[in-house]
C-alpha cells in the first residue's frame, strides 16, 4: 500500500485488565456490571471482545478509556495506571462522535491542534493525508450530516489516527450501517491494520465480523460479565471475506458461538429475549450443519 | 396576557435544520409551493371579514371600530387626520424609540443571559445556586415588576428598558441552560480525549453545541421583548409604540391606534426574522446543502 507511510509506527500499547470490577448505583440500586475480569491487548495485534448485547461492553470500552474509574482492580497501560481519559487512548464510539459544527477537516485536525504538538501546517497537511487514506478528500469541507454513516466512520477512524494512540479502542464501530458497507468497512479497517503495527481493541457483537478481524478473540459472559474464553484466530493474515468459507473459519466460529450459546441459555433462563433469538438462531445454524454434513 | 409566541420559535428552530438551498433557488421553490398562496390568501381572509364586519356591515360592537378603508387611508395619507403616517416624522420616532429599547433591552439581556445560563448548564454548584432563586422569580408576571422597577431605577427610560431586559433575560437563561444539557456526553468524551483544555471544551464543544437551543431562545426572548416593552410603555412612558397605542384610544384616534398595532405586529416579526437569519448563519452546519461552501 502506497499509504503505509502516513501511518507513523507506535511505541507502546499493551493494556492489561487486572481483576477490573465495575458497578453502578448505591445500596438497593447496586449493579455489577463487570465481574472481576482480567485480559490482557498485545500490542500490535488485533484483540476483538465480543459478547451478548448488554453485557457490558461499552462500560468495558468506557474504563479502559478512563471515562469510568473501576470500583476495584485496575487497567494498565504500557505499566502505568490509567487514571483518566486521554490522546493514548483514543475511542471510536459506537454512536458517531464527530463534533457536527467542524466540517470533517476541522474534526480531524483539532486534536494535534489544541494539543499544540506542531505547527498548523504540519497538522493540516497530515490531516489532509489522513482524510485521503480514508477516501474523503472531496468530503474534507463538508460536515458530518452531509456524510453517509459509512464516511462518518471513516472520517472518525482519520481523527482517531491523526493523534497516534497507543491503542485504538473501537466500540462497535460499525453497528448500524448496512451489510455492504460493513463488510467494505471490515475490509478496510484490515487493510489500515495489517502491516501497520497498531493495537486495537475492537468490540463487536458480531462472529462473523470478530474472526475475519482478530488476532485474539475474547468472548465475554453475560453481566456482570467477564472473560469466558479466549480463542486464538489463527487465520492467516491479509485476511480477506474469501476467508469467510474457509473450513478453518467454520472450526472457530462454531467453538466461538458454543460458548456464546452456552451463555445465551443460562441468559435465558435469567429472563432475556435477546439471548432467545440468540439460541433459536443458534440451533437453526446446527440443523443446516448438520444437513451439509450429510 | 399569555406567554409570548413559543411555537413560532420553535417552528422556525425546526426550519433550520431544513435544507438550504442558494437563495434564488429557494424563492423559487416558494413560489411553487402553496404555501405564500395559502399565507395571502390567510392575510386576505382576515382583511376581507374586518372589511365586512366594520367598513360594510357594521356588525354589533365592530360599529365603533376603524373601518379598514378609513385606517389605510389614514396610513397612506401625506396630510393624516390624526397626525400619523407613513410620511409623518413622528410615526418614525415611535418606531424608532420602541426599536432602540428593544434593542437595548435584549442585548442587555443575552450578554448578560447566555453566560449565566451556560455556567448553570456546566457547574453544577452554579447550577444549584441558582436554579431555585431563578425558578421563583421567573413566573413573576412583567407586570408586576413594574413598580418596584420605578422605585429602583432612575429617570423614564431606564425603568422601561429594564423591565424588557427581564422578560428576555429569562428566558434567554433557561434556554441556554437547556442547550448545554442536551449536548450529548459523547462529544464532551471524544473532547476529552482528544486532549481539549477547559476553554477549548466551552468554545468548541459547549456554545457550538448548545448554539440551536440559545438561539430558540433568542426569538423567544425577542418576542417577549416586545411583548413586555408595551406594557412598560403603556404605564410610564411618553413616547414609542406602545404608549401611541394607549394615547391614541384615550383620545379616540382609533384608525391611528389601528396602525399602531399593525406596525408593531411588523416590527416584532421583522426582529425576530433577523435574529433567525443571524442564527442561521451561525448554524450552517445543520443544513444538509450548503451553498457555496
Ligand atoms: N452509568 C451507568 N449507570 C448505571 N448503569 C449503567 C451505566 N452504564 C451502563 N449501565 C448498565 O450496564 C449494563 C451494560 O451496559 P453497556 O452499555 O456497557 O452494555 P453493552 O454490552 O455495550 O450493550 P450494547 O450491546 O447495547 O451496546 C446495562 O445494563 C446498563 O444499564
Ligand atoms: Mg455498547
Amino acid at each position: 500500500m502506497e499509504h503505509k507511510a502516513s501511518i507513523q509506527p507506535v511505541e507502546g500499547g499493551e493494556v492489561k485488565l487486572r481483576n477490573v470490577t465495575k458497578q453502578f448505583g448505591e445500596d438497593v440500586a447496586q449493579t455489577t456490571v463487570i465481574q472481576d475480569c482480567t485480559f490482557e491487548v498485545e500490542r500490535g495485534k488485533f484483540t476483538v471482545v465480543i459478547g451478548p448485547s448488554g453485557c457490558g461492553k461499552t462500560t468495558l470500552i468506557n474504563v479502559i478509556a478512563g471515562y469510568e474509574t473501576p470500583t476495584s482492580g485496575e487497567v494498565v497501560l504500557d505499566g502505568a495506571t490509567v487514571s483518566g481519559p486521554g490522546p493514548d487512548r483514543l475511542v471510536v464510539f459506537q454512536e458517531t462522535a464527530l463534533f457536527p459544527w467542524m466540517t470533517t477537516l476541522n474534526n480531524v485536525m483539532y486534536g494535534p491542534v489544541v494539543q499544540r504538538d506542531s505547527q498548523a501546517a504540519d497538522i493540516e497537511k497530515k490531516a489532509h493525508e489522513l482524510i485521503e487514506l480514508v477516501g474523503l478528500s472531496e468530503f474534507s469541507h463538508k460536515y458530518p450530516i452531509q456524510l453517509s454513516g459509512g464516511m462518518q466512520r471513516r472520517a472518525e477512524l482519520a481523527r482517531a489516527l491523526i493523534n497516534n494512540p497507543r491503542v485504538l479502542l473501537m466500540d462497535e464501530p460499525f453497528r448500524g450501517l448496512d451489510a455492504m458497507t460493513r463488510q467494505l468497512m471490515q475490509e478496510y479497517l484490515l487493510r489500515l491494520f495489517e502491516g501497520s503495527g497498531r493495537t486495537i481493541l475492537f468490540v463487536t457483537s458480531e462472529i462473523d465480523e470478530a474472526i475475519l478481524l482478530a488476532d485474539k478473540l475474547l468472548v465475554l459472559s453475560r453481566a456482570p460479565t467477564h472473560v469466558k474464553a479466549t480463542i486464538t484466530v489463527d487465520l492467516p493474515r491479509p485476511r480477506n471475506l474469501e476467508m469467510l468459507t474457509s473450513r478453518r473459519y467454520a472450526e472457530l466460529k462454531s467453538e466461538a458461538l458454543s460458548i456464546l450459546y452456552q451463555e445465551a441459555v443460562s441468559a435465558f433462563a435469567a429472563g432475556s429475549n435477546a439471548a432467545a433469538d440468540l439460541v433459536e438462531a443458534f440451533e437453526q445454524r446446527q440443523s443446516v450443519q448438520g444437513k451439509t454434513d450429510k | 396576557m399569555a406567554s409570548p409566541d413559543t411555537t413560532t420559535a420553535l417552528e422556525s428552530a425546526a426550519e433550520m435544520v431544513s435544507v438550504r438551498y442558494p437563495w434564488r433557488i429557494r424563492v423559487r421553490r416558494w413560489l411553487r409551493s402553496p404555501r405564500p398562496y395559502r399565507a395571502a390568501l390567510g392575510i386576505g381572509v382576515f382583511f376581507l371579514a374586518w372589511y365586512l364586519l366594520i367598513d360594510a356591515f357594521k356588525v354589533w360592537r365592530f360599529g365603533e371600530l376603524p373601518g379598514l378603508v378609513n385606517s389605510t387611508q389614514e396610513w397612506l395619507s401625506a396630510d393624516p387626520i390624526f397626525g400619523v403616517s407613513l410620511f409623518t416624522a413622528e410615526y418614525y420616532r415611535h418606531i424608532w424609540t420602541s426599536f432602540a429599547r428593544v434593542f437595548a433591552a435584549f442585548f442587555a439581556a443575552i450578554t448578560l443571559g447566555v453566560p449565566i445560563g451556560i455556567l448553570m448548564g456546566w457547574r453544577r454548584i452554579f447550577f444549584g445556586l441558582t436554579f431555585p432563586i431563578l425558578e421563583i422569580l421567573r413566573p413573576i408576571p412583567i407586570l408586576a415588576w413594574i413598580p418596584l422597577a420605578i422605585l429602583l431605577l432612575p429617570g423614564r427610560e431606564i425603568p422601561i428598558i429594564g423591565l424588557t431586559f427581564l422578560a428576555a433575560f429569562f428566558v434567554t437563561i433557561l434556554n441556554t441552560l437547556l442547550g448545554v444539557r442536551s449536548i450529548d456526553q459523547v462529544y464532551f468524551r471524544a473532547a476529552q480525549s482528544l486532549g481539549f483544555s477547559q476553554s477549548h471544551i466551552l468554545w468548541h464543544v459547549i456554545i457550538p453545541g448548545a448554539l440551536p437551543y440559545i438561539f430558540v431562545g433568542f426569538q423567544i426572548g425577542m418576542g417577549a421583548c416586545w411583548f413586555s416593552l408595551v406594557a412598560a410603555e403603556i404605564l410610564s412612558g411618553s413616547a414609542g409604540l406602545g404608549y401611541k397605542v394607549w394615547e391614541t384610544y384615550y383620545y379616540v384616534q382609533f384608525p391611528t391606534m389601528v396602525i399602531t398595532m399593525a406596525t408593531l405586529g411588523l416590527c416584532g416579526y421583522l426582529s425576530s426574522g433577523l435574529v433567525r437569519i443571524v442564527g442561521n448563519r451561525l448554524m450552517r452546519w445543520r443544513a444538509k446543502l450548503l451553498a457555496g461552501v
